[in-house]
């Protein structure tokens, strides 16, 4: 059943082929595309194959492919740069560093592609340095590509060269942000800069450059084979050809997925996913890593697309899906999320960057029980003004983790705030340990145990915890061999 | 970019900043002076820094701006800015945790805490006493399907709880 509902394209040759063996990518169709394109097609034409393919950026922005590279090709400029990138600082989300270990040259030879219909001769792959069998793999990949001919000089005895270097990331998220990118590719700090001009104008070293995601690329030479008239038949109206996830969390059926646009958030997580496992209920999904948002058990009906996801205040990103259960709490999650961009935001854009620790100060205090109902009317408010004003992609989605759980499970930060409690039970400062009477026997372990000594009792008698002075550390729970301790 | 209080208190055994290696700096000089360009390979050379002497101490960083004819400014802006790049030494067997989302979800802050608990409650960042072990959170090692991920040195360990910690330590010692 579920191998039905996908569709492999971006990974279709991961797994399949030998990633360190360039014939065995040329065996399954592999380096024709390019052959194709420099032999039998013009830029133009190549350009115009590319829009009506549909494709979209499938880093998460969405960007049509094709239009991009039109742009790039409008500019006169000696030299043009094709920017791969992989940057994939998105936390649950591996997709870009399976295709690159599992089928290096799909993205060597988009390149190539892009710099023939572009009018550029150098590539560079800006690659996370966490990944070191990636890197390793493509190394192999270039360098026998080279031999080949392949890449290079005179590619397939024609006048087109194209050379392609790796250039490796220091761990910062925003670089995966296009102009970001660029300025950590010359060696700087990797901040962003306002746009326009737009890298496709003027980008690495000020030379029309343009930034392509690994997933995109590898999709590009199935869809110059087959042809943009069978790829844009995948998909919705606005969102053509298949889309890879990674479901991960709490899923039955954890890993990759490749399924065509529009398919349902119901038949992914129950079909293709295998539903929750251990019998709990599904809550939610967070789908575009930090910058995205929660989609629910409410929304198990909306169909996957750019503008579907944009619907629930989430986003495409770049594919992760992180399956949450019943005992996940949604501030809990939100304040995870902003933790991670306030500690990754650059610091160069005021929103940004005081926004960030603000929120998260807010989310803290709701988690600690401290909140007030103002801090939910500012949570929105801050969301708000922070999604208007911020310098570039990361601030301006910065806020959709609380924006989106806020439009479903508003009663859970409410229950926080009003009545001091966590729902799902995570949040340690609002939650009371107390004994089962019936369950104690009175063995005296939890209160031997107990490093502030609130717990009291006899031998063999009924023992109760001072909630005063409990410090919420689970201690007398995790000790306790008659279950007689419960936290709610 | 981390500083490390065990380091501050001089209770960690950190090598001598004042004696790294001569010939180190030599091999970075040698890289330095094999690049195509010095132009737009901060980050190149910072990483080639950092593989060599494991760490990027102000002396080192004062030495690339040299090579490189940047101000230490420059530098120090490039390696604060980073995640990567650490000035302060990691143990003999570095423990990264993975703390992106899959893992926090299935419980990672929970590995944490116990490789804490287990290493003398030292904190995130820091190095334990005798200079074997550090702990570091990563944002995500992209091997979700594993969750939550622990890696030490090259060795990687999948679906950790915390009560396996005890026995991945002694793997160690």
């Amino acid at each position: 059943m579920s191998e039905k509902k996908q569709i492999r394209i971006a990974t279709r040759n991961s797994g399949f082929i030998d990633p360190e063996n360039i014939d065995s990518y040329i065996a399954a169709g592999g380096y024709l595309a390019l052959a194709k394109c420099i032999e039998e097609m013009t830029p133009a034409q190549v350009i115009d194959e590319m829009k009506a393919s549909g494709l979209r950026g499938r880093g998460g922005a969405g960007f049509p492919t094709g239009v991009k590279w039109g742009f790039a090709a409008g500019y006169k400029s000696d030299t043009k740069y094709v920017v791969c990138n992989a940057d994939e600082g998105d936390p649950g989300a591996f997709m870009d560093r399976a295709i690159l270990e599992g089928d290096p040259h799909s993205v060597l030879e988009a390149m190539a592609i892009g710099g023939y219909a572009i009018g550029g001769n150098k590539g560079t792959i800006y690659i996370r340095a966490e990944y070191p069998l990636a890197i390793k793999r493509l190394k192999i990949a270039i360098e026998q590509a080279e031999e080949k001919g392949m890449l290079g000089k005179n590619i397939f005895g024609s006048d087109f060269s194209f050379d392609l270097d790796i250039k490796y990331g220091a761990g910062a998220f925003v670089c995966g942000e296009e102009t970001a990118l660029i300025n950590s590719m010359e060696g700087d700090r990797g901040e962003p800069y306002t746009k326009p001009p737009f890298p496709a104008e003027a980008g690495y070293w000020d030379k029309p450059t343009i930034v392509n995601n690994v997933e995109t690329l590898a999709a590009i030479p199935a869809i110059l084979t087959k042809g943009a008239s069978w790829f844009n038949q995948i998909g919705t109206e606005t969102s053509k050809g298949t889309k890879v996830f990674c479901i991960v969390g709490k899923i039955n059926n954890v890993g990759l997925i490749e399924v065509p646009m529009g398919i349902t958030l119901k038949e992914v997580i129950f079909d293709v996913g295998g539903g929750v496992p251990n019998g709990k209920e599904f809550k939610a999904v967070q789908t575009g890593g930090p910058s995205g948002g929660a989609l629910t058990f409410k929304d198990l009906d909306v169909k996957i697309d750019y503008e579907g996801l944009a619907a629930c205040q989430s986003m495409m990103g770049s594919g992760g899906m992180i399956v949450m259960d019943e005992d996940d709490c949604m501030v809990a999650v939100s304040k995870f999320f902003l933790d991670f961009t306030m500690e990754e935001t650059c610091g160069k854009c005021t929103p940004c960057r005081i926004g960030s620790k603000r929120i998260y100060e807010t989310l803290d205090r709701i988690t600690m029980g401290q909140g007030t109902m103002d801090d939910i009317e500012n949570l929105k408010l801050m969301s708000t003004v922070i999604k208007d004003t911020a310098l570039c992609g990361l601030g301006q989605t910065m806020p959709n983790p609380v924006l989106s759980t806020m439009r479903v499970f508003e009663d859970e930060y409410r229950a926080h705030v009003i009545d001091k409690k966590c729902p799902a039970g995570v949040c340690t400062s609002l939650l009371e340990f107390v004994v089962v009477d019936e369950k104690c026997v009175g063995c005296t372990l939890c209160a031997k145990v107990c490093p502030v000594d609130c717990i009291s009792g006899k031998v063999k008698e009924v023992h109760v915890i001072d909630q005063a002075a409990c410090i919420k550390c689970g201690a007398c729970l995790e000790k306790c061999k008659f279950d007689a301790i419960i936290k709610r | 970019m981390q500083t490390s209080t065990c380091q501050n208190s001089g209770d960690c055994k950190i090598p001598d900043r004042a004696t790294l290696p001569r010939d180190l700096y030599r091999k970075l000089a040698d890289f330095v002076a094999a690049l195509p360009q010095k132009e737009g390979h901060m980050v190149t050379v910072l990483h080639k820094a950092q593989s060599l002497f494991g760490y990027l101490p102000r002396e080192v960083q004062e030495f690339v701006a040299q090579q490189m004819g940047e101000p230490l400014a420059k530098v120090y802006g490039v390696v604060s800015f980073y995640t990567f790049f650490t000035m302060v030494p990691k143990g003999k067997y570095p423990i990264s945790i993975c703390m992106g989302t899959a893992c926090f979800v299935l419980g990672a802050e929970n590995v944490v805490e116990s490789f804490q608990k287990v290493l003398g409650n030292i904190e995130v960042g820091e190095v334990t006493h005798d200079g074997k072990f550090s702990i570091d959170c990563l944002r995500c090692v992209g091997a979700c399907a594993l969750a939550p991920v622990v890696m030490i040195g090259e060795k990687v360990y999948a679906k950790v709880t915390p009560d396996m910690v005890k026995g991945i330590i002694s793997d160690f010692s």
